[in-house]
């Protein structure tokens, strides 16, 4: 399989990268090397396998169900949250107007 | 006095601990080294206030006779991934400059408490995605070795450039690494000197900037192996903070540790004698063999079949989950912010994102983001998970004959930075060997071997059974007995 320059601009989109012609442009030989590449994987015989999602076999924790029942991972850090924010308002991160 | 500068973590700790020298002596030392090595661009950001205040804190205890901790009075380097409070954390990136956390990883909490300072954050491929220390938003690396007879700037490896360049300059003890397919083998292979990756879950990824969640694991890189165990011993644990983080004990490595080799049989997939492989390297392959077998250890051949597969496996499976993680940069929580006049919500995440992310970085976001698409994902991840779990199993597999497996680190030695990045895949291919162990999970080391011709370093690689550390340790210890390993580069900075 390989990609287009729509299909680049699309995966860009859905990716939220905006992309200039030019770079658009650089990226299909670039990404299509990589995806013959991968291709190979096609060869390998996987009938009956299971997809691998935990590499070392772990249980997932629970803890109790109550509010910080962990204090490391408790909440109340709401000022340590928006410290960073590029715009923080009246406790809450500010992001350009959505509703018209 | 000996200069303190050529000490390693061990000699330090204890020095420190017997008085021959103080923690604040040690600390100035290294800051001086550091300032005085800014052409290696090993460094983000140097904090020599705080690996001061972590020597006075040492030397204050030793005065009160407290416990000085398994890494007192030592200075380390911390690779720009790991959180630190109140100090910039990029992962040498656009998108995250100027970021100051508000916490600390849970790692580098750990190597303070054990009495460790911090001489600075070191710099490192752009996300840690990169095997030459080229992707960075703040210049590349320069590895502190150069090519017989010439003047080229070599490549440091990556992702953890910058603590390779610094700890085989001699400008760190010790330094963190991270290792995602190589991350900390492949530079320390490039630069002689040792690192290790634990099993996935030993170190908790609390507070490291995440690239693939399901293959990031955080490892100490130094110049010996006992170094590389003390490290280690003070930076695992479980941590509750971590889902993947492993509830069992962590082990003294460093009191544990021996280079006797009786009843031990060590692996040497056939696989892995790849075209492309530099006769240098296969000949110190050789030499390893025979270190080892000198040591009390069988040689067995084995089998790893699906070897050749496990790169393009990698390569769908870390930008899958990179472009999942990265998704969190949208310039709203932190980091920046591109918001030109009148955009909208949309506008800015694409904008940000556009003048935020480097090349490499937005090529495996768009592929990771193609690959887990509508209509493809079963062709590419779904496949490549089962080719994950098929590379596994042959490690299982392997483990009836052996109880370890020596191979190499990288397929060549170091090269001039800017030469081969004509086209990603070529520089994909530098982790051919390190990338199987990284997708099985396993604890993997490289340990410095011999020197080609012409005057680089190269190294061995060393992988164990899941939680078994020591073995890979061990045989580590015993190669590094044998190869007498006591190059350093030819100071030009």
């Amino acid at each position: 399989m390989s990609v287009t320059k729509q299909d680049v601009a699309k995966i860009a989109g859905l990716a939220r990268i905006n992309m200039s012609e030019e770079e658009l442009d650089r990226m299909v030989p670039e990404l299509n090397n990589i995806l013959d590449w991968v291709e190979q994987l096609g060869e390998v015989d996987v009938t009956g396998v299971e997809p691998m999602s935990a590499v070392i076999e772990n249980t997932l924790r629970l803890r109790a169900d109550v509010v910080d029942a962990d204090p490391k991972t408790g909440g109340g850090k709401r000022d340590a949250v928006l410290a960073n924010a590029p715009a923080a308002e009246h406790g809450f991160f500010g992001v350009p107007k959505v509703i018209e | 006095m000996t200069d303190l500068t050529s000490l390693g973590v061990k000699a330090i700790r204890d020095g420190v601990a017997g008085g021959d020298f103080t923690a604040r002596e040690v600390a100035e030392a290294f800051n001086a080294a550091v300032a005085d090595a800014a052409e290696l661009n090993a460094f983000i950001v140097t904090t020599p206030e705080h690996a001061l205040a972590a020597a006075d804190a040492t030397d204050a205890k030793r005065a009160a006779g407290e416990d000085l901790g398994a890494m007192g009075g030592v200075p380390i380097g911390m690779k720009d991934l790991f959180a630190t409070t109140g100090v910039q954390t990029t992962a040498a990136s656009h998108i995250l400059e100027g970021f100051k956390p508000q916490y600390e990883s849970t790692v580098s909490q750990n190597l303070w408490d054990a009495g460790a300072g911090m001489l600075g954050k070191l710099n490192l491929d752009q996300f840690a995605m990169g095997s030459s220390n080229e992707t960075s938003y703040f210049g590349n690396v320069s590895s502190p070795w150069r090519k017989q007879g010439t003047n080229a700037a070599m490549s440091p490896g990556g992702s953890s450039g910058g603590s390779s360049s610094a700890v085989a300059a001699r400008i760190a003890p010790a330094a963190t690494g991270t290792d995602t397919g190589g991350s900390i083998r492949q530079p320390a292979a490039f630069t002689g000197i040792c690192g290790i990756k634990p099993t996935y879950g030993r170190c908790s990824r609390w507070g490291v900037v995440a690239f693939a969640s399901s293959l990031d694991q955080a490892g100490p890189m130094a110049r010996s192996v006992e170094d590389c165990a003390i490290m280690l011993g003070a930076m695992a644990g479980f941590d509750s903070k971590d889902a993947t983080s492993l509830q069992m004990d962590v082990p003294n490595w460093e009191a544990a540790i021996s280079a006797d080799l009786k009843g031990k049989r060590v692996g040497i997939p056939k696989e892995y004698r790849m075209e492309g492989t530099s006769d240098a390297i296969l000949e110190s392959w050789e030499q390893g063999k025979a270190w080892l077998k000198d040591a009390g250890a069988e040689i067995v051949d084995i089998s790893l079949p699906h070897t050749k597969y496990a790169l393009p496996a990698y390569y769908i499976i870390a930008p899958a989950e990179a472009s999942s993680n990265l998704a969190r940069y949208d310039g709203v929580r932190y980091g920046l912010r591109e918001l030109p006049e009148g955009a909208g919500l949309q506008d800015m995440y694409a904008e940000t994102r556009e003048a935020g992310f480097g090349d490499e970085v937005k090529r495996r976001v768009l592929i990771g983001t193609y690959v887990l698409s509508a209509g493809f994902y079963d062709a590419y991840y779904n496949q490549a998970q089962k080719v994950r779990a098929l590379v596994a199993q042959d490690y299982k597999n392997a483990w009836q004959t052996c109880d370890l497996i020596l191979a190499p680190t990288t397929p060549t030695p170091s090269f001039p930075l800017g030469s081969l990045n004509e086209d990603p895949l070529t520089m994909y291919l530098n982790d051919v060997f390190a990338v199987p162990a990284s997708l099985a999970g396993l604890p993997a080391m490289s340990v410095p071997a011999t020197m080609t011709s012409d005057g680089l370093p190269l190294g061995l690689q060393l992988v164990g059974q899941p939680f078994d550390e020591q073995s890979v340790l061990d045989a580590g210890l015993a190669i590094q007995q044998r190869a007498g390993f006591d190059h350093a580069p030819e100071r030009w900075w």
